[in-house]
């Protein structure tokens, strides 16, 4: 932990940006050691200060900080990684932002959580090369388990039932995970294959999901991550619902 | 309660502006104690004032004093082409660099997910609805020079290029990341002239 009133230097991915007053701007950080921070940028809108650009959400920061009784200062930023294609691509932009958005819920303020900030940078790293719309569906179940909460998919997590004796019929998070048809409740899942592409995604075997083409199957795996994390963390994420669904979800006929 | 109820009240109404933080407040609330009744009662007939008299125009949603605003009014300024700004204070920053002739909409806003803020929270419906009324040819998206502003520039291209019109976004050389309010009006009015067609 750094102490008042110290200089420590950190990597840190930012999650969200505010105005401040007139001149300055509030950032989360998502940092490596430090876990989540709040810190303010000075003279961000000036036009000849470079931290305008160089702390704008989603970029990945080599920074250098110093740690004042509530907030820090970022004295020091050096760009490691803009993810330019992020910012270029719409949909890239949204998925990014329902990533920083849940990261953000899920990480507590001051708390280390190296793996977590790991997973992000890498996740967006993905988003940005690949541009695979099932990126940040992927990265919410990854999230869940690495925050201890995997789901139940093999078995029935109200009774127990292993899958070689019955279908598993729905999904509800809140419960545990997969459902059989007699302890139902929750989503009814409806495409065959979307338990296997959560099963791969958590299997180490995320790659391959990737580069899955849109299918009904995918659409659905998408659904129940969003569903999976606003249970999980017990509020409703804003960045899932303004309507910039993926288009090539949403015209697989899946999406709502 | 430390203050008395009055000045109490002051200091969580300035509280509430953007901007102005708790100790702020309280500062403010003394200086306005401090200073002669008729300044205090300008100030106070000021925000009743602009409150009472104006609103948003009807078809740019900038602000107006009327139905519609001095800009829509103005026979002169070019139907066709169609500057689209975040904030009625950018357009004063557009109008500095006296080069542009066509008419504004204002979206107040921008595509900000994590803030809850998409396309319906803007005013992009009005703006849907003006473009064959007025024979638009010509989006000039300028949003700010952000990641939020270039989402929005984004989302409007593929929204409205299908239509045939042309949707062009300022020359790079505003400074990223800042603001259009911020922006001085030599390196507005050149990114301005410099827009670029914005591709799929
Ligand atoms: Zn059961
Ligand atoms: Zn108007």
């Amino acid at each position: 932990m750094a102490v008042p009133g110290k200089s420590y230097g950190d990597y840190a991915v930012v999650l969200k940006a505010m105005r401040l007053g007139e001149a300055d701007r509030i950032v989360t950080l998502m940092t490596a050691e430090h876990g989540k921070i709040r810190a303010v940028v000075k003279g961000v809108r000036k036009t000849s200060s470079h931290f305008g650009a160089r702390t704008e959400i989603t970029t990945h920061l080599r920074v250098q900080c110093w740690r004042g009784r509530d907030l820090h200062t970022l004295t020091q930023v050096e760009v490691v990684d803009a993810f330019r294609a992020v910012r270029e691509d719409l949909d890239r932009f949204s998925q990014a932002m329902a990533m920083l958005d849940a990261v953000d819920q899920i990480a507590q303020d001051g708390q280390e959580f190296p793996a977590l900030y790991a997973m992000l940078v890498r996740a967006l790293a993905v988003l940005d090369s690949t541009g695979s719309p099932l990126v940040a569906p992927s990265f919410f179940w990854k999230l869940l388990a690495l925050d201890g909460s995997s789901p139940m998919l093999s078995a029935c997590a109200g009774c127990g039932k292993p899958e070689s004796e019955g279908l598993l019929v729905a999904f509800d998070f809140a419960q545990g995970g997969v459902l059989c048809e007699a302890c139902q409740r929750g989503r009814k899942l409806s495409a065959p294959g979307t338990l296997d592409l959560i099963r791969r995604i958590l299997q180490g075997q995320l790659r391959t999901v990737l580069f899955e083409p849109l299918s009904p199957d995918a659409a659905e795996m998408s659904r129940l991550a969003v569903d999976a994390m606003e249970a999980h963390v017990g509020r409703s994420l804003r960045s899932c619902h303004t309507g910039l669904v993926q288009p090539a979800l949403r015209d697989s006929g899946q999406v709502p | 309660m430390i203050y008395s109820q009055s000045v109490q009240a002051l200091i969580e109404e300035l509280g509430h502006l953007p901007g102005i933080g708790p100790k702020s407040a309280q500062r403010l609330a003394f200086h306005i104690l401090r200073i002669p009744e008729p300044d205090a009662r300008r100030l106070a007939a000021a925000i009743v004032d602009v409150k009472e008299r104006t609103t948003w125009c009807t078809r740019c949603w900038n602000i107006s004093d009327g139905p519609l605003c001095d800009f829509c009014l103005a026979p002169e300024r070019d139907p066709t082409l169609l500057c689209v700004v975040e904030d009625p204070r950018d357009i004063v920053a557009v109008e500095r660099t006296g080069g542009f002739s066509g008419r504004y909409h204002v979206l107040h806003g921008a595509i900000d997910p994590i803030g809850g803020i998409g396309p319906e929270q803007l005013r992009v419906k009005e703006l849907l609805a003006r473009l064959e009324p007025e024979g638009v040819t010509e989006l000039i998206v300028c949003t700010n020079p952000n990641l939020e502003g270039e989402a929005t520039a984004m989302y409007l291209a593929r929204l409205i290029r299908p239509l045939g019109i042309t949707v062009s976004r300022p020359a790079s050389g505003l400074p990223v990341g800042g603001d259009l309010e911020y922006a001085d009006e030599v390196t507005l009015g050149r990114a301005l002239e410099g827009r670029r067609a914005m591709e799929a």
